[in-house]
C-alpha cells in the first residue's frame, strides 16, 4: 500500500538508566520535503535520529519505510535501506583524500588474478559525478583535512546521495559553517528536495527554519508536541512551544556603569599574513564588547593571539593604561586577563577530571602553603562557592566534568576564570551548544559581571546574541577590523553583516 | 541519580584483583608454603624495587606518555652505584684509589646522574615535541652505550660489606628496601595529589591544549616528569646493586616494560589523566604475586611469560571497560 509518507515512525520509546529520552514520539515525512525537527537540547531530537538510524536500540515504536514496516537494527541496514545520516559531529579521516571518505568501507574493487584490489580509477570518478551531483566541484585527490567544515558536510552529503538515500538526516549541519557555506549547504538541500529526496534537519537557528523547512515537528523533554506547516508558524510561535513557555525576555538588560578603559590593543598582527593583521580596539570596564563576524574572520585567532596561544609579530597590548607583554595564557593571566575558549571539549575541560580539580587549575599558585602543599581547604571553599553562585548542577564537586551537560560544564569553565579573578575576560562563543535555560544563565552571569566592573570581550556568531548582550561591537572581516558600532540604533542586523562581508 | 553496583561492573572493576586472589587462595592450599612469612617478606622485597620504577613511570604515563629508557636507566644506576662502593682491594675496581663511598653520597650521585639524562628526555619531549615514545626510546639506547663505555661490558662487583648490608638489614620484621619503596610510595602519593605539580600532571595528561589554555607550565611540568621518573630509576639500580651484591649492563632490563604493564593493570590510563599511587601497588602486586604463584605451582619460567602476557590482555581489556562509553 503507497503511503502519503515517505518515512513514519510511529511512538517510539527510549530510556536510558534514569531518563526516559523518548516517550511515544511520532514522526512523519513526505517525499521531497526538508522537515525541521526542532526542540531544546535535551529534548531527544539526536537519541531519536540515532534509533531511526539504528545506532541505538529503540524500546518500543515502529518505523514505516514507504508505508512499509522495517527493521532497522544497525547503521547498515539503515543506509541500505535509502536513510543516511550526516552527523553533528563529522568523523572523517582528515588524513585520506576526499574520494577515499567517500567511499570508506565499500571501495570500488576490481579482480588483478586472484585478488581483488582497489579499482582507484572508479573510484576517483565515482568521486566526481557524485560531487556534481551536489553541485560541489573541487579535486576528489584533495586531502580531506585541508578542506573547510563546510565542504566536508557537503562530501558527507554527497556520500549519502550516492548511496541513492530516499531520506537524508541532517544534524545541525550549520553550527559550524559560515553563512556562506550555509546558504551553500541549502542549495543543495534544495536540489535534492527537487530530486524528490526527504530531509530530516535538526536545527536551533529559527531563520534557517523559515528559510528552509516545509514541515515542523516539535518535540520537548523526549515528548512529542506536535507537527505544523511550516509557513504557518511564526518564531515566537516555534520558540513558546519548544519550551513550553513564552519567552519574553532572553537577554537580560544591560545596567553596568561603563567606567575607564581597562584594555587597549594596537596593532595586533599575526605572523600568519592570512591570519588577523591590525587588530585595534578598546574595551572599558563594566562594558560588554562584542566581536562579530563570519566564521573564518579570524576573531578567535585574534583573541588567543592576544591572549597568549598564539604567535604574533606585531601589536602591544595595554592592560589598564600599563603597557604588557603577553607571550603565553600564564602571562595573561598575570595581567588579569582570563579567556573562555570556544572549543570546549579540545581546549576547555579535563574530561576525566573531577570538577573541582576543573575549576582549581588556575589558581593553585595562589594557594600555597610553605609554597609546595596546596591548600585544598582554600581550593574547595572557591569551588563550592562557585558551585553555588552558578548554580552548576551537579552531586558533588569531585563528580567528574564529562558527565556533566554542556551548559553546566559550561559554567564549571566560567568558574574556572573567574576563580582568578580576572579584570578582563574573553569570552569566545560563551553559549555555543548548550540549551536555552543555561544560555539565558550565562547571559545573567555576564551582566553580572560587568556591574562588578569587568570589562568582558564576547564573540558570538549568533547575531541576536551579539546584539543583545554587547554594549559596543566591533565586526572583523578576514583578518581584518571592518567595523565598529557603538550607537545602540546602529546595532541592527544589517549593519553588522555589511561590514562582515566588507572582503577586500 | 546512583546507579547500582552490579556483578557485572564489580567484575570489570575488580576482576584482576580477583583472579589474583583466586590463585593466590589456590596456591596456598596446595603449596602451603606459600603464604609463610619468610615467602610473603620476600616477595615484598621483589616488590620494592618495582615499585620506585613503577612510581616513576606511572607519573609519564599519566601524562599519555610512557618510558621506554627505565630499563637501561636501572642498568647505568646500578652499575654506577656499584662503582662507587667496591673494596678497596677487589681486583677489577673501576675506581683504583677511590675509597669505598658513604651509601648515602651513593644514592644521592646515582639518582643525580640517571636524572640528568631524564631532564634531557624531558627536554625533547617537553620542549621539542619529540613523541615520549621515540624520545624515551633514544635515550634508552644513549643510555645502554654510556653504561658499556662506563663498564666496558664487565660486571661490577666486590661490594663493601655495609653497602650490601643496607638490603638484609631488617626494621619491624621487614628489610629497607621495603622500607625504601614505602618511603617512595608516600613521596609519590604526596607529589601527586598534594602539589600544584601533582595537580599539574593529571591536568596535562587529562586534556594538554586545555592544560595550555589555562595557564599550566606544560613544558616545565613535563620535564621534570621525566626527570623525576629517571632519578627514581636510579634509585632502582641503586636497590637491585644492595640487593644482588653485583650487577651488569643488563641490569633492570625489560623492566620497563613489566612496569608499565603493572601500572596499567593497576588502573593507569595509556590515554592519560587518570592514575593513582594505588594504582601502580596494586599492579606491582598483581604481577609479583601471579608469578611467585605460578613458581610454586610448578610452571616454568618460559611459560610464566605467557600467563602474563595473558594477565595483560585480560586486565586491560577489563580495565578499558570503565571508561567506553556505553551507548
Amino acid at each position: 500500500m503507497a503511503s502519503e509518507y515517505r518515512l513514519e515512525l510511529k511512538k517510539i520509546s527510549k530510556a536510558f538508566p534514569g531518563v526516559q529520552a523518548l516517550d511515544e514520539v511520532n514522526l512523519a515525512v513526505r517525499p521531497g520535503t526538508v522537515h525541521a525537527l526542532m526542540g531544546e537540547n535535551g529534548a531527544g531530537k539526536s537519541t531519536l535520529m540515532k534509533c531511526l538510524f539504528g545506532i541505538y536500540k529503540m524500546d518500543s515504536g515502529e518505523i514505516y519505510l514507504e508505508g512499509e514496516k522495517v527493521n532497522i537494527t544497525d547503521p547498515d541496514t539503515a543506509m541500505e535501506m535509502g536513510v543516511a545520516m550526516v552527523h553533528q559531529e563529522l568523523q572523517p579521516v582528515p588524513a585520506r583524500n576526499v574520494a577515499e571518505n567517500l567511499f570508506i568501507g565499500r571501495y570500488p574493487t576490481k579482480k588483478v588474478g586472484p585478488m581483488k584490489v582497489i579499482d582507484h580509477k572508479k573510484m576517483y570518478e565515482d568521486t566526481s559525478y557524485w560531487l556534481k551531483e551536489v553541485g560541489l566541484d573541487f579535486d576528489p585527490k584533495a586531502q580531506f583535512g585541508t578542506l573547510s567544515i563546510g565542504q566536508m558536510q557537503s562530501v558527507e552529503i554527497a556520500k549519502a546521495v550516492s548511496h541513492n538515500a530516499k531520506v537524508i538526516i541532517l544534524d545541525e549541519p550549520t553550527s559550524s559553517l559560515s553563512d556562506n557555506e550555509v546558504e551553500q549547504l541549502f542549495r543543495i538541500m534544495e536540489k535534492l528536495r527537487d530530486d524528490g529526496v526527504s530531509m530530516i534537519y535538526i536545527s536551533h537557528k529559527m531563520d534557517e527554519i523559515k528559510r528552509i523547512a516545509d514541515d515542523i515537528t516539535i518535540m520537548r523533554d523526549g515528548q512529542y508536541v506536535g507537527t505544523w506547516k511550516a509557513d504557518e508558524m511564526s518564531t515566537d510561535d516555534i520558540i513558546s512551544m519548544m519550551v513550553g513557555r513564552q519567552l519574553t525576555q532572553i537577554y537580560p538588560p544591560a545596567d553596568a556603569e561603563i567606567g575607564e578603559v581597562a584594555l587597549e590593543v594596537e596593532h595586533l598582527s599575526s605572523i600568519h599574513e592570512k591570519s588577523f593583521q591590525d587588530i585595534s580596539f578598546t574595551v572599558r570596564k563594566g562594558e560588554i564588547v562584542g566581536f562579530g563576524g563570519l566564521v573564518g574572520a579570524q576573531r578567535t585567532e585574534a583573541m588567543e593571539g592576544l591572549f597568549g596561544i598564539r604567535h604574533l609579530s606585531g601589536g602591544t597590548v595595554k592592560v589598564n593604561g600599563k603597557e604588557v607583554q603577553i607571550s603565553r595564557p600564564r602571562d595573561a593571566m598575570d595581567v588579569g586577563i582570563g579567556m573562555i575558549t570556544e572549543d570546549r571539549r579540545g581546549n576547555g575541560i579535563f574530561g576525566c577530571l573531577s570538577i573541582k580539580d576543573n575549576v582549581g587549575v588556575t589558581v593553585y599558585d595562589k594557594h600555597l602553603k610553605t609554597g609546595i602543599v596546596l591548600d585544598h581547604k582554600a581550593i574547595n571553599k572557591i569551588v563550592d562557592e562557585s558551585i553555588d553562585k552558578l548554580s552548576i548542577k551537579t552531586p558533588s564537586s569531585s563528580t567528574q566534568i564529562a558527565n556533566l551537560s554542556g551548559g553546566n560544564q559550561q559554567k564549571v569553565i566560567v568558574s574556572r576564570w573567574l576563580a582568578n579573578d580576572p579584570d578582563i575576560l574573553i569570552m569566545d562563543e560563551p553559549t555555543r551548544g548548550i540549551d536555552v535555560g543555561a544560555k539565558h544563565e550565562i547571559y545573567e552571569i555576564m551582566r553580572d559581571l560587568a556591574r562588578q566592573g569587568k570589562a568582558i570581550i564576547m564573540i558570538s556568531s549568533e547575531m541576536p546574541e551579539l546584539l543583545g548582550m554587547s554594549d559596543r561591537v566591533y565586526v572583523m572581516c578576514a583578518g581584518k577590523l571592518t567595523g565598529e558600532i557603538s550607537r545602540k540604533e546602529d546595532m541592527t542586523q544589517e549593519t553588522v553583516m555589511d561590514f562582515a562581508t566588507r572582503f577586500e | 541519580m546512583k546507579k547500582k553496583l552490579t556483578v557485572k561492573d564489580f567484575l570489570i572493576n575488580y576482576g584482576v584483583i580477583l583472579i589474583m586472589l583466586v590463585l593466590v587462595a589456590y596456591t596456598s592450599v596446595v603449596r602451603p608454603n606459600f603464604l609463610r612469612p619468610n615467602n610473603l617478606t620476600n616477595i615484598l622485597t621483589q616488590m620494592s624495587y618495582r615499585l620506585v620504577i613503577a612510581c616513576g613511570i606511572a607519573g609519564c604515563i599519566i601524562t599519555a606518555g610512557c618510558d621506554l629508557s627505565a630499563g637501561r636507566m636501572i642498568g647505568l644506576g646500578s652499575c654506577i652505584a656499584g662503582s662507587l662502593v667496591q673494596r678497596v682491594d677487589y681486583a677489577g675496581k673501576f675506581f683504583p684509589n677511590l675509597e669505598p663511598m658513604n651509601p648515602l653520597l651513593v644514592v644521592i650521585i646515582t639518582m643525580c646522574i640517571t636524572g640528568c639524562f631524564g631532564a634531557i628526555t624531558g627536554f625533547f619531549i617537553a620542549y621539542l615535541s619529540v613523541p615520549p615514545f621515540i624520545a624515551t626510546m633514544a635515550m634508552m639506547e644513549i643510555v645502554y652505550g654510556i653504561s658499556l663505555i662506563f663498564t666496558g661490558g664487565s660486571p661490577v662487583g666486590g661490594y663493601v660489606s655495609s653497602f650490601t648490608a643496607i638490603a638484609s638489614t631488617k626494621f619491624l620484621g621487614l628489610s629497607s628496601l621495603i622500607w625504601i619503596a614505602i618511603g617512595i610510595l608516600i613521596l609519590t602519593w604526596f607529589i601527586f595529589n598534594m602539589t600544584r605539580h601533582g595537580k599539574y600532571m593529571y591536568a596535562i595528561g587529562g586534556n594538554p591544549q586545555a592544560a595550555e589554555v589555562a595557564g599550566v607550565p606544560v613544558k616545565k611540568t613535563l620535564l621534570l616528569i621525566y626527570m623525576k621518573a629517571a632519578m627514581m630509576y636510579g634509585l632502582a639500580g641503586f636497590m637491585l646493586a644492595c640487593k644482588s651484591g653485583g650487577t651488569n649492563i643488563n641490569t633492570g632490563l625489560g623492566y620497563e616494560m613489566e612496569a608499565i604493564a603493572a601500572c596499567t593493570i593497576g588502573g593507569v590510563s595509556v590515554t592519560g589523566g587518570r592514575g593513582k599511587v594505588s594504582s601502580a601497588i596494586i599492579g606491582v602486586a598483581v604481577f609479583e604475586f601471579l608469578k611467585t604463584a605460578l613458581q610454586f605451582l610448578g610452571v616454568t619460567p618460559d611459560a610464566q611469560y605467557i600467563a602474563l602476557g595473558i594477565i595483560i590482555f585480560a586486565a586491560i581489556s577489563l580495565d578499558i571497560r570503565k571508561y567506553i562509553a556505553k551507548k
